[in-house]
This record gives C-alpha cells, structure tokens and sequence, in this order.
C-alpha cells in the first residue's frame, strides 16, 4: 500500500497533484455546497466589517454608557488610539485622514450580504438537520473531563486524530453554537439598534440594551469576541492541518490518510 | 464533471430567466414606489438600496424615540465648524433680522420667509437625540416651525418628490424624500432648549430630523427647492455629503 509515490505526499495533502503518478488519496465527502459557499461569503464580509468598523471607531475611539456621550462627557474607556477627528482628544500630536465616507458605506454592505447569507444558512441548517447532526453536542459532550481534554489538546500542540476530521468535539460543537446562536445575533442586534430608522420603528431595540452608546459599546466588545473566535480558529486549524481542512472547505472533501497504520 | 443532463439544463435556464425577470421586475417596482436612492451606483449602490428601500417600507411613518425634560444633556457639543463668512457676520451683527429662506421650485407661489415669519408658523418642539455618523450623541429640545406646514404654505405641485435645502456655508446642500419632508418630526429648526438656536449649533436656522445623522441637518439653511428629479443638482448624487463619498440617505 505504502509506495513510494504516496510516501512522498504529506499527509495533509488532500488535494492530488495532477503531474503526480502516485495513488490518488482518496477525498471522503466532509462539507456540504452550500455550507462551503456560505462560509466563505461570511470569512469575505468579515473582513470587510473588521477593517470598516476599525476606520470608524478611530473616527472617535471614545465608550460610553448609556443613551447619550460626546467629547464634553466622561467615557467608558477610551482606546489609546489616534483619531482621524480634530476635536477628539487623544494625546497624539497628529489627526488620521477620514476614512468614514467608504467605510459605512461597505460596512453596511457587507453587513447586508452577511446578513441574508447567515439566514440561507441558518434555514438549510435547520432543514438539512446540519445543526443537528453536526453541532448538536451529545449527552457525552458535557462532561467536564471531555471538555477539558479538547481544551487543552491544542495547547500541548497535539493534532486531532484522524477521527475528528470527519466530526467536531464537544467543545467545538459548543463554541460553534454560541458563534451562530449567540455571538451573531448580538452584533446584528446591537448594530441595527445604531440605525435611527430601526430604532423609531423598533425602539425596544435599542431600550433594552441601555441605550444608544451602550449599544454601541456592546457592539464594540462581542466584534472583539467575534475576532477572537477568529484567531482560535485559524490556530485550530493549522494545527489540524492547513492545506487539508481549508481544502476541504474548498472542495467538500477530505483526504483520508489512509496510509499511515 | 458536471453532469449536465438535457432536464437540468432546461429546468437551470428556467429558473435562471424567472430570476432575472423577477429582479428587473423589483427594479421596476422599487423606481415606481420611491425605493431607490439617488446615489444607486457604484460598488456601494447595492447596499444604499437595500438600506434606504427596506427603511421606507418599514420605516416610512415610525417616530424617532422622544425623551423627558430631564434627560437633556447638560453639554450638547457642536461639532466642528469653519469660520463664518463676511455674509454671515453682517446677518449676525444685525441679530439676523435680514435672514431669508427662499422657497421655490415645484411649489404654486416661491415665497420667502424671515425668522419671524417661521416664528409665526405653529412651532413644534421635541426632545430628541442628535447622532453624529462618527458615533457621539447627545439629547436636546429642538424647537421649530413644522416643513410640512412651510410646505402646504407654498403650495406643493403633486409631481414634487424631493425637498432639496442649501446652506449659507458654500458647498453645502442636501436633500430628503418627501416621506421625510412630509413627516412630523422634521421641522425648520431655530430653538433649542428653549433659547434661540446658538450659532454654532447651525442658528439661526437649521433642518432638524429626527430620525437622520447629524450631517443630514444642515446648519444656516437659506434656501429650498422643491423638485421631482435630483438629477439637476451638482453631480446628481442628491447631496454634497454623497460627492464627498457619504450616503445620501442616513437613517442607518
């Protein structure tokens, strides 16, 4: 079985090289189209609410708390950023160029796209039974001690076995889970309750948050959760294999690395 | 490879026809009933449209949230400003006695109101937030005399869509959709917290409303324009604001 053509293959190599004359590796089916499509429309609108939101938090990198804040009010916290506003101080000797023109423009546009993609995929998650299959955790999944060997796995930089190329863990499934059920909701939330428009039609919106600047706070701190997720995600990934489980969210499949006993 | 099965291929090009003239139908639809927004093109435009269309449909009559006396904010910032012109210091010395909103375009009879004038008008007040685009806010009380009220004044033609409305600081001028115009909260602002509107807050005369940005309401507004086609106006963007690469329409 093991040959010299597939020896020569890293055993993350998934996708078969066309000039090779080795046995091709097999892909066994991992993601589906649309989970696929979806993902990578929402990595792309990501970015663009990341970079946009950055260019317009340093348009005044102030907090408050509550309805109403401005330079003349005592902040939350300030970031010990520079500004791209004259008025807003910031110790630096020197004001940012304005970025905000653009930047609301495409962050409102991603957000849309974003948006209507999460509900294609929230609604064919539901119907292909993908949440439950996939990011249901089981009964098992909540004992301690399992969670906290997934927990600490990576950090003793151990790769996931075979197996769990093909299955998330428990604590995968509820990372997961609090992404879509909990961490998107709330900055769709806490975003729409800054629109004006939203917010006359829907003042409850913005109520029970506390108000306008702590929506926009609350907006603040759950991108930074959502950047976290990010970071542990790409980190999980490499670990289990870069080119293996980005492929296979490229082309559905997985190699199965069969050859290694 | 696609499998790419005679039924497949018909029952693609079906499905991709009805979707095709199903969108050029919205597109058709969207013009008629005032979904689109004047500055529709570009990269941007998809977004612009959905915002401004999906808030007409569901926004169109909602009222901003209104606050108690006591939540005013002690310290309304005015944001930052460029010095006054000649213009504006004579207007000023004379306590602004001299100051004039023209009104002209699709209306039966151009008139031209003094600050008195708008005085006379029945005055509407409300407390309510102003939002600068950049994320700071504050609560005052904005004392005005009702658009909608200055507009059945002059007579309004039926074929009007837009209110277009200059300031005095050159290069500054905006514009909203009648919904807006029309709508109770958006007024000729020239009080604020029961005093008249301080100078740098946009006195003697601002447009106030309640439920758009900050830069929407433009401070020293001198003249309006009634119009069906923003087309006529600079680049036909609707605003100096979309010239500068900010949206048209700010209820975002």
């Amino acid at each position: 079985m093991a040959t010299l053509g597939s020896a020569q293959l890293p055993a993350e190599a998934s996708v078969p090289s066309r000039a090779s004359t080795a046995p091709v590796t097999k892909l066994a089916p991992r993601h589906s189209g649309l989970v696929r499509v979806t993902h990578w429309i929402t990595t792309f609108c990501f970015f663009a609410l990341l970079l946009t939101g950055i260019e317009i938090v340093i348009s005044h990198p102030r907090f408050y708390w509550g309805e109403t804040g401005s330079v003349l009010t005592k902040p939350l916290f300030q970031l010990p950023i520079p500004s791209s506003r004259r008025l807003v101080p910031t110790g630096y000797g020197y004001v940012l160029p304005d970025q905000n023109g653009w930047s609301r423009a495409l962050h409102f546009e991603a957000a849309w796209i974003a948006v209507l993609t999460g509900l294609l995929y929230v609604i064919s998650g539901l119907l292909t039974r993908h949440f439950r299959r996939n990011l249901l955790p089981s009964k098992t999944d909540f004992s301690w001690r399992a969670l906290w060997t997934s927990f600490i796995k990576p950090f003793r930089l151990e790769r996931p076995s075979a197996a769990e190329a093909f299955s998330y863990n428990g604590l995968q499934r509820l990372t997961y889970l609090f992404v879509i059920v909990v961490l998107f909701p709330l900055v769709i939330w806490s975003g729409l309750a800054m629109s004006l428009g939203f917010a006359s039609a829907f003042p409850w919106s913005v109520n029970l948050l506390g108000g306008r600047q702590s929506a926009r706070t609350i907006h603040f701190f759950v991108s930074l959760a959502l950047v976290l997720f990010l970071f542990a995600h790409v980190a999980m990934v490499c670990l289990a294999g870069f080119w293996s489980r980005t492929g296979a969210m490229i082309t559905g499949g997985i190699g199965t690395r069969k050859e290694h006993p | 490879m696609i499998n790419l099965s005679r039924r497949r291929l018909i029952v693609s090009g079906l499905a991709a026809t009805a979707a095709a003239s199903g969108l050029a139908a919205a597109a058709r639809m969207a013009q008629t009933y005032g979904l689109v927004p004047p500055d529709c093109g570009g990269i941007y435009g998809l977004g612009e449209t959905l915002t401004y269309a999906s808030q007409r449909l569901l926004t169109r009559h909602s009222l901003a949230r209104e606050f108690p006396r006591s939540r005013i904010s002690p310290r309304p910032f005015p944001n930052e400003q460029a010095p006054p012109t000649e213009d504006f210091k004579r207007l000023q010395a004379g306590g602004f006695a001299d100051w004039r909103l023209s009104v002209d375009g699709m209306v039966a009879q151009p008139t031209s109101f003094s600050i008195a004038d708008l005085k006379s008008c029945p005055s509407r007040g409300h407390i309510t937030e102003l939002t600068c685009e950049e994320g700071w806010s504050y609560i005052a009380e904005w004392i005005g005399a009702p658009l909608s009220h200055v507009l059945n004044l002059v007579g309004v033609l039926p074929q009007a869509r837009y209110v277009v409305y200059v300031s005095m600081e050159p290069d500054t001028w905006d514009s909203i959709d009648m919904a807006d115009a029309l709508h109770p909260q958006t007024f000729l602002c020239y009080g604020m917290n029961g005093n008249d509107l301080p100078v740098p807050h946009g006195g003697p005369l601002r447009m106030r409303l309640a439920r758009q940005i900050g830069y929407k309401n433009i401070k020293f507004i001198t003249h309006l324009t009634v119009t069906d086609n923003l087309k006529k106006f600079g680049k036909g963007l609707g605003s100096a604001a979309a010239e500068a690469g900010y949206a048209w329409y700010t209820g975002i």
